[in-house]
């Protein structure tokens, strides 16, 4: 069975789903909504007698890891600011070893970084904090040119840029954007520090499969399992469970 | 020129709840619907992979595209309103389903005490207890009159709750269908706290099945699997209640509806008595459509059925200067904002299992179920501890003063991520005569046609609550054997960033009046016999409580309301 191998872990997800639904229902006939659900996860467990096909890449270079967006500055200064907002410490990885530049990079390339399911039209006012974002800027737009005014600052007040300053001086050029203490000719520093940030914990703990949380070590850091089929078993349980998170690349089921 | 179709008995715009609810009573009783949905169409099987925080959670997924339609937003009439640009507030639903799919689950049938507000405070406080401004008033039907319609709700989507329920909420005829949820060690720590205080703690009656059940429409569903991935996600064992594994499939089999999704609703034509039928785009083609009805019924959330009505000039619209016409008056929300967290150094929980129902609750404080008599403020909020799944981008659990980022906020994240409980106040939202919905000047969606302007504030009456309901959160929060508890107990103006509720209510309110309201108890419109309105949109304010109970069982209601119409004509009261 392919689910002996240690790194099939969809087959787990699939065992297991089977088995707490299976005690869950008894021996109910399923009739509705979920018979097909129940239906694919049988057939495919047939199926899974056919082993299946063997790992030939032998590199572990992830090819996922490149620019859709950002120019190597920026990227460089994201990967800098973010690690600053999350940083490498005994617990675990900072936002650079978990790929968070990446995933902001990925995210600034998608529909999310031109807004494009949000309302854009014209005209645009000065508008109470109750009334929220009301200004003219995309994503990609606030966050590059946020990224370029990163550096044009640390290059006036440390005659260096952003990724060459010390780590004090990095929270220092942080903290003044976060708190609009700096007049920028192009960009509202506190709406880019915002927006950042929340992209920085996004990339920690999204779903690998949008280029950040990398291996799933942000949720390790934190126990969060991830997404597993059923809790069923343990949701009455007084003590903690541990359990090896899943990601949906572990959900998927091809052919 | 828009095509024209052949005429139908029944068009329902809006294919969430209340539409699904209506086409599948009409359709199994013979009547031939039509129902159109501006959304795409779904079933569970898109759901396989929806354990995504990040696009359905962050980036909303299944909800309304705000780049099409959103709502104008001001506190008061003094500002200019704008665009909610993006989401916020409250999460609009869109597809077949509507809100009905990534909803909690949360099923509370709102209080006696909520359909005669008015009557029953000046009953027992005099009519001076009522602060100027405050527009309660009864809702033209009772809690007895609506509750056969309760049932129905119920057995239909299963709802899961306990045998015996507390004497100071609604009484029953029929119990839930299945029993309760599963009890976490964070619900039993609340309900053990909220019994030493003498309080009436129950298992919150759940849309996510406890066990597998069968309705009488014959329509089997698995049990909750406590998935963790509820609340603004799809159900992809069917074990939420929702119209598209519940209402629709048994509409659908009936051979009577006829479904079309991609198809916007733009216009109710009418003569000024009657509607005669509605105009659409479909939305892939642009091409616009007239599909002529013997009926018309309005199930588009309240947003859309007030924007309906105020384009296509059917009724009076609301003026708050004048207090004349009723298209828009009484817009209500939640007052959310009272809470403790109770912080635990010497244990964990399993917070990331959970369900969109899952929790207990009371009622001790909700209603007029104790005394206002020297307090500065109407109604109350349902108490409770909800462990629906706590993920990691949106969860970021700290205690106060902890710097926003860095290290020290990375540690005091991963410590607490577990370790926090709260209890939290859901509070009830009293209308107010400068609160409703016209159409925005200014803005316009993507058919051209005005936003809906909302304008909303809290008032003393919402701050008041906050603050007498979060003491009583602390309360019970002191009581559950936390290392530390923090309260939250102020609120200051409605803001429309923070996501609160999608408790929108008002707009077309229900009443015994035809001068002060929209439709009547069968929820037909006094001014167009042939044309039912039905959501959240009916209440004339909004209880302690999530909506859906009371917006089911006034769909069920107004199908009924719709067959005697089809049989006999005229008004119904
Ligand atoms: C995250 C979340 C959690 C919630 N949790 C709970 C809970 O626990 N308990 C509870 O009681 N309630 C809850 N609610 C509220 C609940 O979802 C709604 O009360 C309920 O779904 C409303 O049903 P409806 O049919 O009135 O409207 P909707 O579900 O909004 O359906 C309206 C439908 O009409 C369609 N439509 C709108 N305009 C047009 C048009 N012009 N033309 C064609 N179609 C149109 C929409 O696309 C939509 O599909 C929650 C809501 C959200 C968003
Ligand atoms: S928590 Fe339960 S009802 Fe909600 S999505 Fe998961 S399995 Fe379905």
């Amino acid at each position: 069975m392919a689910n002996d191998k240690p790194n099939q872990p969809q087959d787990e997800s699939r065992r297991r789903f089977l088995k707490y639904s299976g005690t869950a229902i008894g021996g109910v006939v399923l009739g509705g909504v979920i018979g097909g659900l129940v239906g694919a996860n049988l057939k495919d467990k047939d199926k899974e007698e056919t082993p299946a096909a063997p790992q030939t890449a032998t590199d572990n270079k992830d090819y996922n890891q490149a620019l859709m967006f950002f120019n190597q500055d920026q990227f460089l200064t994201a990967e800098a600011a973010a690690e600053r907002l999350f940083p490498k410490d005994d617990l675990g990885p900072g936002a650079k070893e978990l790929g968070v530049a990446f995933f902001i990079d990925h995210q600034m390339a998608s529909a999310f970084g031109t807004n494009s399911r949000d309302y854009m039209q014209p005209p645009y006012y000065k508008a109470e904090a109750t009334q929220g974002y009301q200004l003219v800027f995309k994503r990609r737009e606030l966050i590059a040119l946020g990224l370029d005014a990163l550096n044009g600052y640390s290059n006036t007040k440390y005659k260096k840029p952003f990724v060459e300053i010390a780590p004090e001086e990095q929270d220092a050029v942080l903290t003044a954007f976060e708190s609009n203490d700096i007049e920028l000719k192009d960009v509202p520093a506190s709406n880019f520090f915002a927006m950042f940030l929340n992209l920085t914990l996004e990339g920690v703990y999204a779903d690998p499969l949008y280029g950040g949380n990398k291996n799933m070590a942000g949720w390790k850091m934190r126990n969060f399992p991830g997404n597993q089929m059923s809790y069923t078993e343990y949701i009455e349980k007084e003590e903690f469970v541990k359990l090896e998170p899943m990601s949906l690349h572990d959900h998927l089921e091809l052919g | 020129m828009a095509t024209k179709l052949p005429k139908v008995p029944v068009v329902i715009v809006g294919m969430g709840w209340v539409g699904g609810i209506i086409a599948a009573e009409l359709s199994k009783a013979g009547i031939s619907v039509v129902g159109i949905e501006r959304g795409k169409s779904r079933d569970t099987q898109d759901y396989y992979h929806v354990h995504d925080e990040l696009r359905y959670a962050a980036r909303y997924e299944l909800m309304q595209d705000l780049s099409k339609e959103t709502v104008a937003f001001r506190n008061t009439m003094k500002m200019r309103a704008l665009p909610m640009r993006t989401y916020g507030s409250f999460l609009l639903g869109d597809g077949l389903g509507g809100a009905g799919v990534h909803w909690n689950g949360q099923y509370y049938r709102f209080l006696p005490y909520d359909f005669e507000i008015y009557s029953k405070t000046v009953e027992r406080y005099g009519k001076k207890k009522i602060p100027e401004n405050m527009t309660i008033r009864d809702w033209g039907i009772t809690y007895e009159q609506l509750e056969p319609y309760f049932v129905k709700y119920e057995q239909m989507a299963g709802i899961s709750g306990e045998k015996e329920i507390p004497s100071n909420i609604g009484a029953m005829s029929t119990p839930f269908p299945t029993g309760p949820m599963k009890k976490s060690p964070g619900m039993k720590l609340f309900e053990n706290a909220a019994k030493k205080l003498g309080y009436h703690p129950y298992v919150i009656p759940s849309a996510n099945l406890s066990e597998v059940y069968k309705n009488p429409d014959g329509v089997e569903r698995a049990p909750c699997q406590y998935c963790g991935y509820c609340e603004r996600f799809g159900c992809e064992y069917g074990a939420k209640a929702d119209p598209v594994v519940t209402v629709l499939p048994v509409a659908k089999n009936t051979g009577k509806f006829e479904l079309r999704t991609h198809s916007n609703v733009t216009k109710i034509i009418h003569d000024g008595k009657k509607a005669t039928g509605v105009t659409y785009v479909h939305t892939p083609t642009g091409e616009e459509y007239t599909q002529p009805a013997d009926v018309v019924i309005l199930a588009g959330y309240l947003f859309t059925n007030v924007k309906l009505l105020l384009t296509s000039k059917l009724g009076e619209p609301y003026d708050p200067q004048t207090e004349k016409g009723s298209v828009g008056r009484n817009y209500a929300y939640q007052v959310n904002g009272a809470s403790t967290s109770a912080f635990y150094e010497d244990r964990e929980f399993n917070l990331a299992m959970g369900a969109g129902a899952l929790g207990s609750s009371i009622d001790d404080f909700n209603g007029d179920n104790f005394d206002h008599s020297d307090l500065n403020f109407l109604h109350g909020a349902n108490i409770r501890f909800t462990q629906t799944g706590l993920r990691p981008i949106q969860y970021q659990p700290v205690p106060a003063d902890t710097p926003k980022w860095g290290a020290e906020f990375k540690k005091a994240t991963i410590h607490n991520a577990n370790r926090v409980l709260s209890v939290t106040g859901q509070g009830a939202s009293m209308p107010n005569r400068y609160h409703y919905l016209d159409l925005d000047p200014e803005y316009k969606d993507a058919f051209g046609m005005p936003l809906i302007r909302m304008t909303f504030d809290f008032e003393d009456q919402d701050r008041e609550l906050v603050k007498f309901i979060a003491q009583k959160t602390k309360a019970i929060a002191d009581e559950m054997g936390a290392t530390k508890t923090e309260i939250h107990d102020s609120i200051k103006q409605y803001n429309i960033v923070p996501y609160q509720s999608t408790h929108n209510t008002g707009g077309t309110i229900m009443g015994a009046d035809p001068k002060t309201s929209v439709v009547n108890n069968y929820l037909q419109m006094w001014d167009a016999e042939n044309v039912f309105i039905c959501g959240a949109s009916n209440f004339p304010h909004n209880s302690g409580y999530n909506p859906t109970s009371t917006v089911g069982a006034l769909a069920y209601r107004t199908a009924e309301g719709v067959q005697k119409y089809l049989d006999k004509g005229g008004s119904l009261v």
